[in-house]
């Protein structure tokens, strides 16, 4: 049982190995409770919903709920799925730039010499510590600046250039791609831009594959706030929470929307992980 | 081509007894570097570097977001330190809670992540799903407040009486002397985020080859191969998961309000950050609120040096 759940190893003890089991199921148990009430939650009919004491797990499931959502957004001002699509259009073309950009500049960063490098690095690890909340009003005047104000751009661009993404790219870049390669790569006569393209990122795969969970799940879950008037311009976020506010009786169709919600980047969680796994199995590429 | 390139370090050690070229030689001999940068910094100038230093220089202003703002130099340093005694006891606060979740979260990270990744790959996709489940799941830490209602319809106070542990309800999340630990809890509750997915990626990153070479050469248990080859393979993601948690611990905020609420009780569990936020999004004092930043900046800055040094030592 234990060999078929572990990878075989060399260096490890019946003993301990029961030990993280035990510990690792605990772990998963008290972890997992968001999720388990979430779902018992958007399954509640309304009586159970304002049942006090409050129970934890629904009793008698149904799907009144979602029937109801759907009646709401049908009915509402600008289609749903318009709101879809704008949200769908900044997380795609947001994470796309962020990744391009991050990656090309980590590679750089990481694998070439140039004057102002030690500088760069210094700066993005700085800039993750200051607080953003004091940033948004010369960041507002930029954009005006722009004209990008009351358009997706203002969401989208500023997104491109999330410190977080190129740091992390640069430490995988940094660990797991071996300087002899690329040293290699270039005397085949390999361009610099191949290089980047055709050796150091499928090596990364890993990398960007988690920095796009962690991309999407930023993306997703924005609003849009002080950038987007335009009711057709908002996002799905914006559009659920209108419903959800709808006062004490929407309770029942907010926890349907928080399930829909939360369940999008769960499923992008998942294909992406599947993925990870993919190439952990295949390249044998590690770090030197 | 390849000569215009920028060499990797290893590389440039080759030319020892050329002279060394003037940096405008070399910043023109590196422009496929700044090729590769310039999206990225462009844009990073702009939205990034440029408003922090203009922040900056609102620190030393009065700014109300309706008027221009007036230079009063120091001013908003001195009023923090010496009149402002919320401040301090926001410092005071945070230091506290940053103290706890902040090494405590960078242990749970790495410590889940490597037992996971003993798993074989359906399990640990699966574990891992479940441990990031409260990071990826928006507000469903809600939950909390339901177990620690303060009347006896909360869960945990209904417990309690049930077995007869306590006599009357606890008022976990207005009693000053729970609500600080309650809000640690649940934030190291929600810790397993952007460090625990780095540090699975890059465990899994590292060559089995590795493991291999080390039982010969008489690693005999885990924690051997832990300190000696793992945390070692792992230094640049360590870094990374460091200044997560730095930066996590310092600028937590928004859990402890909507916990404790915007008002807490005796301000138990007022962090700079809220205080922060306070000033900046509440009463307009952007000089102010800008301030409360550069501190809380110049603070992490200081944790991360510290950190840094300490993150040397391993497998030393």
């Amino acid at each position: 049982m234990i060999k078929r759940i572990r990878k075989p190893r060399l260096s490890r003890s019946l003993g301990g190995d029961i030990g993280i089991f035990i510990f690792l199921g605990l772990g998963a148990a008290f972890m997992s409770m968001p999720l388990v009430f979430s779902i018992n939650n958007a399954f509640k009919p309304l009586n159970e919903l304002f049942l006090f004491p409050p129970r934890f797990f629904v009793k008698n499931p149904t799907m009144d709920n979602f029937t109801d959502l759907m009646v709401l957004m049908s009915k509402s001002w600008v289609p749903i799925t318009r709101y879809f699509y704008n949200s769908i259009k900044i997380v795609v073309l947001g994470m796309l730039g962020n990744v391009i950009a991050g990656s090309l500049a980590a590679y750089a960063l990481s694998k070439h010499d140039f004057p102002g490098r030690k500088l760069v690095n210094e700066a993005i690890v700085l800039s993750l510590m200051f607080a953003s909340a004091v940033t948004n009003i010369p960041n507002y005047l930029t954009i005006s600046y722009l004209g990008w104000v009351n358009t997706h751009w203002s969401i989208i661009v500023p997104a491109w250039q999330w410190t977080l993404g190129l740091y992390l790219m640069k430490n995988f870049i940094d660990a797991m791609v071996p300087n002899t390669l690329i040293e290699a790569a270039r005397i085949d006569g390999a361009s610099e831009f191949r290089v980047y393209a055709q050796v150091v990122m499928p090596i990364v795969k890993p990398a960007w594959l988690t920095l796009i969970i962690l991309v999407f799940q930023n993306l997703w879950s924005l609003t849009g706030g002080q950038f987007l008037y335009a009711e057709e311009l908002k996002t799905l976020p914006t559009a659920l929470n209108q419903i959800s506010a709808g006062g004490i009786a929407r309770q029942g169709v907010a926890a349907a929307i928080t399930l829909m919600m939360m369940s999008v980047p769960i499923i992008v969680f998942i294909i992406n992980q599947s993925k990870i796994v993919e190439t952990m199995g295949t390249s044998g590429m590690g770090g030197e | 081509m390849s000569s215009e390139v920028a060499r990797p370090t290893v590389g440039s050690k080759i030319s020892v007894n050329v002279k060394p070229d003037s940096l405008l030689t070399r910043m023109k001999k590196s422009w496929v570097s700044y090729l590769f940068i310039a999206p990225f910094m462009l844009l990073f100038s702009v939205f990034t570097i440029l408003p922090v230093l203009i922040s900056i220089g609102f620190s030393f202003t009065y700014f109300n977001m309706l008027e221009p703002p007036t230079w009063i130099g120091w001013g908003n340093y001195l009023r923090l330190f010496l009149a402002d005694d919320v401040f301090l006891i926001a410092v005071k606060n945070t230091l506290f809670f940053a103290a706890i979740t902040g090494p405590l979260s960078y242990f749970m990270c790495f410590i889940f992540a490597w037992f996971i990744n003993e798993l074989q790959p359906k399990v640990r996709a699966f574990l891992t799903l479940l441990f990031y489940a409260p990071s990826i799941s928006g507000n469903a830490f809600i939950v909390w407040t339901l177990i620690f209602h303060r009347d006896t319809y909360g869960y945990l106070n209904a417990q309690l009486l049930y077995f007869g542990l306590i006599d009357r309800p606890i008022q976990w999340l207005v009693d000053p002397d729970w609500m600080m630990p309650i809000c640690i809890l649940v934030t190291l509750w929600m810790s397993l985020g952007t460090s625990f997915l780095v540090f699975i990626a890059g465990l899994q990153g590292i060559s089995p080859s590795l493991y291999e070479a080390g039982a010969i050469d008489g690693i005999k248990n885990r924690w051997q191969e832990l300190w000696y080859l793992t945390l070692p393979a792992m230094r640049g993601y360590m870094m990374f998961g460091a200044i997560m948690s730095i930066t996590g611990s310092f600028q937590a905020a928004s859990i402890l309000t909507q916990l404790t609420g915007p008002t807490p009780t005796d301000y138990a569990t007022w962090t700079v950050m809220q205080h922060l936020l306070d000033y900046g999004n509440v009463r307009y004092e952007m000089g102010y609120a800008s301030a409360i930043a550069v501190v809380l900046f110049l603070t992490m800055v200081g944790t991360q040096k510290l950190v840094q040094r300490l993150l040397n030592k391993i497998g030393t």
